[in-house]
């Protein structure tokens, strides 16, 4: 027992100083771990914290035609941005950014996942082209959504209801599997690039760099400080060598019709218009398109993502008839051959009828040219061998590639015994030989690579390459397309070619194939051809269905020396070259009028004072129509329709720089 | 029996310490709301330090053995309280803590709770004649303390409960633990702790308590979500250096509340590691200028008294601190005379003065 003034034990409160102590020396070195040892690492993370990268999206170059009018131009939108840097629960988030961005609570977060490997400073794109009350809704979930952003973006606004669609191509988001591909290895994902036609094979010219802003963030992700920013480098414009004017002039004449129509100026091989028929419209997929229209789009049996201009391999009829004439004429047989057509010829124990049942009687090569005597060519065929038109074909650039500055052309057949032995191990038969002579058998070719050898005909043997970007016109250093300016030189007897082409401008002369699609005052050398797609034999079976008709082809040119321009139609189920032929002389007629200058439904050049307003070709969307992403081509109807600047952008002008080049 | 009390006896070094610190939370406070809603806080703050300052001297006055012998009355008072914010409590973010007092203000009645335990606690030991304690002693004692803290965990307010414990401990540390006592608790805290995390059938603790408790080991899991501020609390001390930084993770409102219960976070951010070293120091001559003044302290409560208050201020260091530098679960404890916050600068300048009452009584009798 002891008294109530009993002390405390000393000890004891000795041992409760010594645990306070040990607390104290335990926090300090807390503090000496964080603010000494670990302080760097720590004082990375604080910045980290802070700063957001939120890239300046670099406009793409526009695409001028060649005397500097705006083909494809960019008008400004918004797009929604998810950073995903702020201390947010994403997933938490996504069915109410979902909502009001009108997209599909899955997609979003499929999209999360898909750049959850990008660093997270980087913002994904969520939804572009947003609409003004989408717009709204972002700002206005400023606080409960500080995730979301929006981002200005300069979006493609292509020519509307398909112009030039498949020439120039469109863009998209760049693709897995495009990223796995060399070219494309310096691109990140969610870039916009080109997937096809000039937008593709000029990305690195008309794709510019994108800036970027480094902002300094408090932790609801508002902006409270600019670190840093560097500007976007806008893309390079880029100026085609198309004449606005002939393509619309092309875009009429095939409206409505299946099939392709290109033209090019043969001395250079500059492609002047290139329209692919069904097309379809780029500014419907300008970023994304959604999974129903592509389905729709590639399982079309018209193929409207075909550009047919490069892309079709077919029989070339009776065109090719040229080729063997050049053949025939190099080999010495042609020019003294004289067949007497009685509507058909039996070889090899087979007959071969002609296209007249009734014969055309006694036939020369002239004859044989603008009446397409079929007798004359089998006989001719015959004579030659399959070896030595394919010699002349091939040197004539058929079944190659003509190296289009363009993606994706493909290569058609020139069948040969070698060709033959090596794709089918079996040996060529004489037979074979008789369907070639007319364009028919294993020939398939496409309308550029008819195009560029009757036009290296035309010109004496000067084989050149087809291309829609002046080399010279592209920023240096650019070489990818530097082989579009080499020539070749075909050996051709000047007599030769003379006397074929001759014989070509008399095939819109009455007595001619084509007739009807004569134009006078014109001088119009060229040749009808209407191939098969299957043998007659079959087409008897399924009753003329209409899908089986025969394709109609025209190549033409003008003038008959020195051809300032070639135009090649193919007419799909067109039946007879006559009506390619009268839509190739459409083409040509507007050339030509242009010329002479006739006043025409030509696109006024730019004032004199270098400026153009925007919007030259079409209208901008407007702003209850943004939300559909479509637009149309205004298809100029009377010059003065054409210039006028589309609402809201009036104030927008730019200036074309002045190459002096413009022709 | 004739008093002498003089304010000559009054301990003037703790006061302009303690006020030393309020003055660098106060400075904090101003730093850390500047541009927020809060802004405006620190002058609110100076208003309660000055406040607090005056119950101190008034408490000062009252004789400490007064108050003992009637503790009985003030404990029934505080169990009642309790009681009444368990019925007529407001709820706010899930927990009822406040009761509404007339006039607009809200009283939280579990901090005063803590001063009458403090006294209880001092009462019940120095009445104790044994040099040893007893194992009903010691359940006693832990009935004391265990009755209101239960009533406070069911609030939910896990954080001021766990406040209570220091006072038990250095209650029966001071008043005669046994080590086999001491083990016996230890173990029976363990197997508890255990049972508590481990145990899925028992609900003592919500879950978002037990991820506030755990997630401290590894904020960097849970980035998102609890560890989320003791990662940024990190942070902050982290990159304050060695002399202070920026203070981007305190201006930048990375930091949760940096004006209440991050403000030593906040402090070391912007003052590094010389800065939060310095205020270490300051609470810890405080803390050693009370243990002298138990040591000195007429009669066996009041060096009770004393220590209680020293009990619990250091238990508020060492799990606020401990917090902001990692090393212990985000429990809403806040750290004393820096901290924003009337409850808690009222609370300690009236532990400060009963301990005030004490020294200024050491030469009576």
């Amino acid at each position: 027992m002891f008294g109530r003034d009993e002390k405390v034990s000393a000890i004891r409160l000795t041992a409760a100083q010594y645990l306070i102590l040990g607390i104290f020396l335990v926090l300090a070195y807390g503090l000496w771990r964080l603010q000494v040892m670990q302080t760097d690492l720590y004082a990375t993370l604080a910045e980290k914290n802070r700063i957001r990268n939120v890239p300046i999206l670099a406009p793409r170059g526009k695409i001028l035609d060649r005397e500097g009018r705006i083909i494809v131009d960019n008008y400004p939108s918004f797009s929604a941005l998810l950073l995903r840097d702020s201390s947010r629960d994403l997933n938490a988030d996504t069915d109410l950014i979902a909502q009001g961005l009108h997209l599909d609570a899955n997609e979003v977060r499929a999209r999360i996942r898909h750049f959850a490997a990008m660093p997270q400073y980087q913002p994904i794109f969520l939804k572009e082209d947003i609409t003004p009350d989408e717009q709204a809704f972002i700002e206005a979930h400023r606080n409960e959504l500080p995730e979301l952003d929006t981002i200005r973006a300069d979006r493609r606004l292509y020519p509307r209801n398909g112009f030039m669609a498949h020439l120039i191509g469109y863009v998209g988001e760049v693709t897995e599997d495009m990223l796995n591909q060399p070219q494309f290895e310096l691109y990140s994902p969610g870039d916009v690039v080109g997937v096809s036609g000039v937008e593709r094979q000029y990305n690195n010219a008309l794709m510019g760099k994108n800036g970027a802003r480094q902002e300094l963030v408090n932790s609801h992700g508002r902006e409270v400080g600019l670190l840093g920013e560097t500007d976007a480098i806008p893309g390079k414009q880029l100026k085609l060598t198309v004449d606005i004017d002939l393509q619309i002039a092309a875009e009429e004449a095939l409206e409505g019709k299946n099939g392709a129509i290109v033209a090019m100026d043969p001395r250079t091989g500059e492609i002047l218009a290139m329209v692919s028929r069904p097309t379809f419209d780029p500014n419907d997929f300008a970023v994304r398109v959604s999974r129903d229209e592509w389905n729709k789009l590639v399982t079309d049996p018209d193929k409207p993502l075909l550009n047919k201009a490069i892309q079709a391999q077919l029989a070339p009829g009776s065109t090719f008839k040229i080729i063997m004439s050049v053949a025939g004429w190099q080999e010495g047989i042609a020019q003294d051959l004289h067949v007497n057509c009685t509507g058909g010829a039996e070889f090899y124990g087979r007959r071969f009828g002609c296209w007249v049942k009734s014969g055309h009687g006694p036939v020369t090569l002239e004859k044989a040219i603008y009446q397409s005597c079929d007798v004359f060519f089998y006989t001719l065929a015959e004579k030659l061998g399959i070896d030595r038109i394919a010699k002349y074909a091939t040197a004539l650039g058929l079944g190659q590639k003509t190296g289009i500055d363009l993606p994706n052309e493909v290569t058609g057949v020139m069948p040969s015994e070698e060709w033959k032995i090596r794709n089918f191990k079996q040996k060529w038969f004489a037979g074979e030989t008789i369907s070639v002579g007319i364009g028919q058998g294993a020939v398939a070719i496409t309308p550029v690579q008819l195009m560029r050898a009757i036009a290296a005909i035309s010109m004496g043997g000067r084989l050149v390459v087809p291309h829609v970007v002046d080399p010279q016109e592209l920023p240096s250093g650019y070489v990818e397309t530097s082989h579009v300016t080499e020539t070749k030189n075909v050996p051709i007897d000047p007599n030769g070619w003379t006397f074929i082409t001759d014989a070509m401008s008399r095939v819109l002369l009455p007595e001619g194939t084509a007739p009807s699609a004569h134009i006078p005052g014109i001088d119009i050398a060229g040749k009808t051809g209407s191939a098969q797609i299957v043998s007659l034999a079959t087409r008897a079976k399924f009753k003329n269905s209409e899908a089986l008709n025969q394709n109609g082809w025209f190549v033409g040119f003008t003038p008959r020396r020195n051809p300032d321009v070639i135009v090649c139609v193919l007419f799909e189920g067109g039946e007879h070259g006559k009506l390619a032929a009268r839509l190739a002389t459409q083409v040509l007629k507007a050339y030509v009028d242009k010329q002479r200058r006739v006043p025409n439904k030509m696109v006024d050049a730019p004032k004199s004072d270098g400026k153009v307003d925007m919007g030259a070709l079409w209208t901008a969307p407007e702003g209850d129509k943004l939300e559909g992403g479509r637009f149309s081509l205004i298809l100029p109807k009377k010059p003065s329709v054409l210039a006028t600047a589309a609402p809201g952008m009036a104030s927008t002008e730019y200036l074309v720089p002045n190459t002096g080049k413009m022709q | 029996m004739s008093r002498y009390v003089s304010y000559r006896d009054f301990d003037w070094l703790l006061l302009v310490l303690v006020l030393m610190i309020c003055g660098l939370g106060v400075m904090e406070i101003r730093s850390a709301t500047m541009h927020t809603k809060f802004a405006g806080s620190h002058i609110k703050q100076i208003y309660w330090v000055f406040a607090g300052v005056g119950m101190m001297f008034l408490i000062s006055l009252v004789n400490y053995q007064a108050l003992l012998d009637r503790i009985h009355w003030f404990y029934i008072a505080a169990v009642a309280s309790l009681m009444a914010v368990m019925i007529f409590g407001q709820k706010y973010l899930g927990a009822r803590r406040w009761i509404k007092m007339p006039g607009g203000n809200h009283f939280q009645p579990s901090e005063w709770v803590k001063l009458i335990l403090i006294l209880a606690v001092a009462k019940y030991f120095a009445d104790l004649r044994h040099r040893e304690l007893s194992w009903p002693d010691f359940m006693k004692a832990g009935a004391i303390v265990g009755i209101p803290m239960l009533m406070v965990l069911a609030q939910p307010d896990l954080g001021t409960a766990l406040t209570y414990i220091p006072i038990a401990i250095m209650g029966v540390f001071l008043g005669g633990m046994q080590w086999k006592q001491g083990l016996a608790v230890a173990l029976l805290a363990a197997v508890g702790v255990g049972a508590v995390f481990f145990t899925p059938r028992v609900h003592i603790l919500k879950t978002y308590q037990k991820q506030r408790l755990t997630s401290f080991l590894q904020p960097e899991d849970d980035p998102q979500g609890s560890g989320y501020q003791v990662e940024q609390s990190k942070i902050a001390v982290g990159s304050g250096g060695l002399w202070g930084g920026k203070g981007s993770q305190t201006h930048g409102a990375f930091l949760p509340v940096p004006q209440t219960d991050f403000i030593f976070a906040a402090f070391s951010e912007e003052h590094g590691f010389v800065g939060a070293l310095g205020v270490l120091l300051l609470y810890f001559i405080v803390l050693m200028r009370l243990t002298q003044n138990a040591q000195t302290a007429p009669d066996r409560a009041g060096t009770f008294v004393v220590m209680g208050v020293v009990a619990v201020l250091s238990f508020h260091i060492l799990v606020n601190v401990g917090m902001v530098v990692g090393f212990m679960p985000v429990t809403g404890i806040p750290l004393p005379l820096m901290s924003y916050g009337g409850s808690s600068v009222l609370f300690m300048f009236l532990a400060l003065g009963m301990v005030m009452n004490v020294r200024m009584r050491r030469f009576v009798n």
